[in-house]
């Protein structure tokens, strides 16, 4: 295993990026999500209208992994479409999970790619994946 | 006296590696490693006397009835029970904790009555006491800590009080590494008519304990923490209090007669070990406590202090490190060390560790309640054991001096 590949720079800058950090004004879902093992959670909040993300944002804490997976995230989705959001997260956990492998096919999570290497630490995919599912999650209901 | 790292290779897995790196073992509160003995009393069980106990009338179950209660008589003699009828075997200290909880708390604690248990519990010591509470409409209450992480005085004064009707401590934080002053605890609840319920995971592998010198009406671990296979644990009792309780699960092994619609228990202490019991465990088990009397707690305390000794002064060098427990103004600490490095989450530290070779635990340690009031989120903890050497100590603060580089920070 090799630290560099997990701990890259922009995973790093990305885990300390607090831009997405913050509390919506008028949220129309609120969704938490929690990782009983380690004790991490976070709220993820999503400003949907019109079958349409306008605006989302997270608090709450964690490792650097799961801070930078969600704030990358929240990038991904804000201002795409609900079934977008459901598509990239399929993606993202597809990816985690080694069920899609392409890189072609996983393009669209533009920066989110960075957190690939992931798969390759069983102890840690609950971290990246954290958000991604609180996500899915809160979609579901809509 | 035999040198810290020739007993080193009595433990065979010590000798692995951990991605590349020599294993640098230091969860030992979580689970200790098996030395060859244990390993070979399991093996010998199974490859040479396997059978049920207690219930074939030929020769080989004979030899597994002898094997598990000699188990009884030894763990007994271990911790100073009175009589081996009091040693109940179970799967780990949870469970033992629990039969204790469902079978004497739900008989004797009432409506209004009051349950006092410390912050510093493990979720074990504290989950079920809140179901407990809960069913019986009863009150939990904490003793919450001083300042410098030892329980709070005042607290063990004015909580226990005569609504009480259980004290359940652990006589060492799994977290903190600090021992509580267990036998004063007992006295005090004593005088007001409560019972005690010792929790002694984190102690028994560290420390001789006599049960009946603290006075603990019920005392409970694993054996897994104290060089034994995981899956057998143990529950010390009173024997006025056994006898009185109805038993916890139900069925074979544990009747003296039934009847279509009557059952008579059997006495103690089968009465509490329902089923097929952990045989090839309770042999791990009596191979653990002859290695462990044969290295004397005397040693086994030396050595983990030594280790504290070595290793506190360099982490206090070091700015970015914050410890939790530390600042004990008794002497009490034991060979746990929990710990933070500033701006780094404690997963992200064990996964840098984990690269270096080096075994910690990141997380709420089974302890949230804990964490919340210490008002951390999560730590990472080093715990030491007898096979532990400054060597060792030495990889995991260099492995330490990397984390924030490998952060970028």
């Amino acid at each position: 295993m090799n630290l560099e590949s997990i701990y890259t720079e922009l995973i790093a800058e990305q885990s300390r990026n607090t831009a997405n950090k913050h509390h919506l004004v008028a949220p129309t879902v609120t969704s938490q999500g929690h990782n009983p093992s380690c004790g991490d959670e976070i709220t993820l909040e999503l400003e949907i209208a019109d079958g349409k993300i306008k605006d989302a944002s997270f608090t709450g804490v964690g490792c650097a992994i799961s801070q930078a997976s969600t704030s990358m995230m929240i990038d991904l989705i804000k201002g795409e479409s609900v079934e977008k959001a459901k598509h990239l997260a399929e993606l993202f956990i597809g990816m985690i999970k080694r069920e899609i492998t392409d890189d072609e096919a996983l393009e669209e999570l533009d920066e989110a790619i960075a957190l690939k290497n992931i798969s390759n630490m069983p102890a840690r995919v609950k971290c990246a994946v954290l958000s991604w599912h609180t996500l899915d999650s809160a979609l579901k209901e809509k | 006296m035999r040198e810290v790292k020739d007993f080193h290779g009595d433990f065979p897995l010590l000798a692995n590696t951990m991605n590349g790196k020599p294993l640098v073992y230091l969860d030992n509160g979580a689970t200790t490693q098996k030395p060859e003995s244990v390993i070979q009393a399991m093996c010998g069980y199974y490859g040479g006397c396997n059978a049920n106990p207690h219930r074939g009338a030929y020769a080989l179950s004979v030899q597994a009835t002898d094997i598990y209660e000699n188990a009884r008589v030894r763990t007994q003699k271990f911790i100073n029970a009175p009589k081996p009828s009091e040693i109940i075997f179970t799967k780990n200290a949870t469970e033992s904790l629990n039969l204790i909880a469902y079978s004497y708390g739900l008989t004797n604690v009432k409506a209004g009555d009051e349950i006092v248990i410390t912050i510093a519990e493990h979720h074990s010591n504290l989950v079920p006491w809140q179901q407990v509470a809960q069913a019986k409409g009863a009150v939990l209450k904490y003793i919450y800590l001083e300042d410098d992480g030892n329980l709070s005085q005042q607290d063990i004064e004015e909580k226990i009080t005569e609504k009480t009707k259980i004290v359940a401590v652990t006589q060492v934080s799994n977290v903190l590494g600090l021992v509580n002053p267990v036998t004063e605890i007992a006295k005090k609840a004593h005088s007001v008519g409560a019972i005690i319920v010792v929790d002694g995971s984190q102690s028994v592998p560290h420390m001789a304990v006599d049960v009946q010198a603290m006075d603990a009406d019920f005392f409970a671990f694993s054996g897994h923490k104290l060089l034994s296979p995981m899956g057998i644990g143990v529950l010390y009792g009173k024997e006025k209090l056994l006898d009185a309780m109805p038993p916890f699960l139900t069925g074979g092994d544990m009747i003296e007669y039934v009847t279509e619609q009557h059952t008579d228990f059997a006495e103690l202490p089968a009465k509490f070990e329902a089923g097929t019991q952990n045989v090839g465990g309770a042999a791990g088990l009596t191979a653990a406590i002859d290695y462990l009397e044969n290295f004397t707690f005397e040693r086994i305390e030396s050595i983990e202090k030594e280790l504290l000794d070595y290793a506190l002064p360099q982490l206090r060098e070091l700015p970015y490190i914050e410890l939790y427990g530390c600042d004990t103004r008794k002497d009490n600490k034991t060979g746990i060390i929990t710990f933070n490095v500033k701006d780094v989450h404690p997963h992200d530290v064990s996964t840098i560790l984990d690269t270096e070779g080096v075994a910690v635990r990141a997380g709420h340690h089974c302890a949230q309640p804990l964490m919340k009031y210490l008002q951390q989120n999560a730590t990472c903890r080093a715990s030491f054991y007898l096979y532990n050497t400054k060597k060792d100590i030495d990889c995991w603060i260099a492995a330490l001096k990397k984390v924030r580089t490998v952060m970028h920070l």
